[in-house]
């Protein structure tokens, strides 16, 4: 299953005269290349992937919640080569409320997309983003539904007989506490939806309640 | 941070200020209810007279959340929320989803169990490509086609069902194989289907090439460049018919695809003919590859010998404690892959569909993302129509072939 590109072993040592080296950390794994830089380098490695390596796609840009980890967000760039089999996965680990990271639209415009959407869902704020607003969920929604402190939720409907459910209390609660808290207000100085969120508390947005028969009280998950 | 200079690089659409001087401007909402566009898709168009200025899209209207309900379901739960995800290619779908899986397991399945996967996935794209057909000829009123294409995709529809029981949704591919072997008599129809396709497609083409209304409302619409193409994230045909040939089955074969004699196809024109133009020759690849996995389709186990990991035959269950436990740890709590994160890239009918699982050793994955091609080819909509006529949006958004539960997932 693990068929490799010839070249592909190379590629982060063809890399590596042209980047910060020591802020990085690469490694092969299970047949992938990944390079784990720091936010500082970030663009610099993606600038010389692009210029050096030629590789001029971004296939797909993601994040993820390491929660309880610290730093918190990571973020993961595919690169990849149009019409060849190179591939560079890049990743960015980062921390603070709201997490910032520079924006890769200038170096790779299919990133405008894929930012806007892990901003969307993780409240990640990609600076320089020209339009850096939710793209997937509702302009007045609160909160980042993909952090792993926003827990699943049941919207209560007006049926009979219905009780509203939590489907998963599977899915670890963190109090707001442990650093993270689920970023209802917009990140600061940012995009068009930041002026008419509530600061915090109590969301009327959406008719959404907390989820009624939740045992252990504290609806903070749901701000 | 420098300051990257991200204005320039972008799409006029995002990039340009409005109300911007000079003649008057319309402001359109195509969609989200608009049979052109395929799904609940919503296009904020920009007009000045006929012509389209700026070309937003808009999208969300069928998020369901399947990236976060995959964090709360196992392994064997998430099938059921992946076939939903590229609705016209589940089969596909499952193979992206268990390919990621099984990297990170370590298991291959066996070599029947890889024929089979191929086999429903190239027919899948043959399904696919047919409703691309209907769809795009719907669009421009050539419902004749519409209906001979909706014809044979429904004998690719009568193979799902005999095989996984069902038409759309089959959750048939399993960790480390497939749910059940091939019934009896479903080579032979899916042989006959295979047989029956190169006639009917010489057919559509027959009706179409010679259309002069098609072949007028397709040539030079919707044109994107090489350079776009790829600056977008476009993959699949989108990227195929900007002339770059970028198959994830041929670049980066994954599932046993290197087993199998295939072409490309790749077009330069970059228009929506030469989409269409590649869309039909890839039907002719896959029954291509069908076939050859119906020629030499291996004898053997359909599903790896691992307990851990596929359920015990259920013959075994009568006999033995160990099997009967087995199935219990494996219905209940379901697998555990090792920590770590896994992305394969697999070529679907729409482009390259892959999933970033993240696993924490658990039975649940802690993240996973799907590669959506519809979202990236979608990035390119508005370089295919500023500057067109409005009435060549639905003609891009059909080429496009866009499945809106793969754009919001």
């Amino acid at each position: 299953m693990d068929h490799q590109a010839p070249n592909q072993e190379s590629l982060l040592d063809r890399l590596r005269p042209h980047i910060p080296w020591g802020l990085t950390t690469p490694r092969e794994e299970r047949g992938r290349s990944i390079i784990l830089v720091t936010a500082g380098a970030l663009l610099d490695v993606l600038r010389a992937s692009r210029d050096h390596l030629g590789l001029d796609m971004l296939l797909d840009l993601t994040a993820w919640d390491r929660m309880p980890a610290l730093p918190r967000f990571e973020v993961v760039y595919l690169l990849g080569r149009a019409g060849a089999a190179d591939r560079l996965t890049v990743k960015a680990q980062v921390d603070g409320e709201p997490p910032r990271l520079p924006t890769a639209t200038g170096l790779y415009r299919a990133a405008v997309f894929p930012e806007r959407e892990v901003y969307d869902m993780f409240g990640l704020v990609f600076d320089g983003h020209p339009d850096l607003r939710r793209i997937l969920m509702p302009d007045d929604w609160e909160g980042h539904p993909l952090r792993r402190d926003f827990s699943l939720f049941e919207e209560p409907v007006e049926f009979h007989g219905h009780a509203p459910k939590v489907p998963s209390e599977i899915i670890p609660y963190f109090p707001t506490g442990s650093g993270s808290g689920s970023g209802g207000a917009a990140p600061p100085g940012t995009g068009s939806d930041a002026g008419d969120l509530p600061p915090s508390g109590e969301a009327p947005g959406w008719g959404r309640q907390p989820p009624v028969d939740r045992p252990s009280g504290p609806d903070t998950e749901r701000k | 941070m420098t300051p990257s200079g991200a204005g320039s690089g972008l799409t006029p659409s995002a990039a340009a200020a409005p109300g911007s001087a000079g003649p008057e401007v319309l402001t359109l909402n195509v969609g989200p209810q608009h049979p052109g566009t395929h799904g609940v898709l919503r296009v904020v168009v920009e007009l000045e007279g006929e012509i389209i200025r700026r070309a937003t899209p808009e999208i969300g209207y069928l998020h369901t959340g399947i990236e976060k309900q995959m964090e709360a379901r196992t392994y064997l739960q998430n099938v059921t929320l992946v076939d939903r995800i590229e609705y016209l290619a589940s089969y596909n779908e499952e193979m992206a989803f268990y390919q990621a899986v099984e990297r990170l397991l370590g298991v291959e399945p066996p070599p029947r169990a890889r024929a089979i996967r191929i086999l429903m996935c190239e027919l899948n794209r043959i399904g696919s490509h047919l409703m691309y057909l209907a769809a795009g000829t719907l669009d421009l009123n050539v419902s004749s086609v519409f209906m001979y294409a909706m014809t044979d995709r429904e004998k690719y529809l009568d193979l799902s069902e005999m095989l996984s029981g069902q038409r759309m949704m089959p959750g048939y591919f399993r960790p480390g194989g497939v749910a059940m072997d091939l019934p009896e008599g479903f080579v032979e129809a899916a042989r006959a289907f295979l047989e029956e396709l190169p006639r009917r497609l010489d057919e559509y083409e027959r009706l179409l090439d010679d259309n002069l209304i098609w072949r007028e409302r397709l040539e030079g619409i919707a044109p994107l460049s090489r350079e776009d193409a790829i600056a977008l994230g476009a993959t699949g045909p989108v990227l195929r018919g900007s002339g770059v040939a970028h198959d994830c089955r041929t670049l980066l074969p994954y599932g046993g695809y290197d087993e199998y004699r295939f072409d490309v196809p790749v077009r330069t024109e970059g228009d929506a003919y030469a989409r269409y133009l590649v869309r039909m020759e890839e039907m002719r690849q896959s029954r291509r590859i069908a076939l050859q996995v119906l020629d030499r389709l291996p004898d053997g186990p359909i599903i790896v010998n691992d307990r851990k990991i596929a359920l015990p035959p259920r013959a075994e269950l009568a006999r033995s404690m160990e099997a009967v436990i087995h199935q219990f740890k494996l219905v209940s709590e379901g697998l555990h892959p090792p920590a770590g994160d896994s992305y394969v890239a697999t070529e679907s009918p729409r482009g390259e569909k892959g999933y970033f699982i993240v696993s924490d050793g658990s039975n649940r994955p802690v993240r996973a993302h799907v590669r959506a091609p519809s979202f990236y080819n979608l990035q390119a909509l508005p370089a295919m129509v500023e500057g067109h006529l409005l009435s060549d949006l639905v003609v891009a958004i059909a080429s496009i072939d866009i499945v809106l539960g793969d754009v919001d997932r």
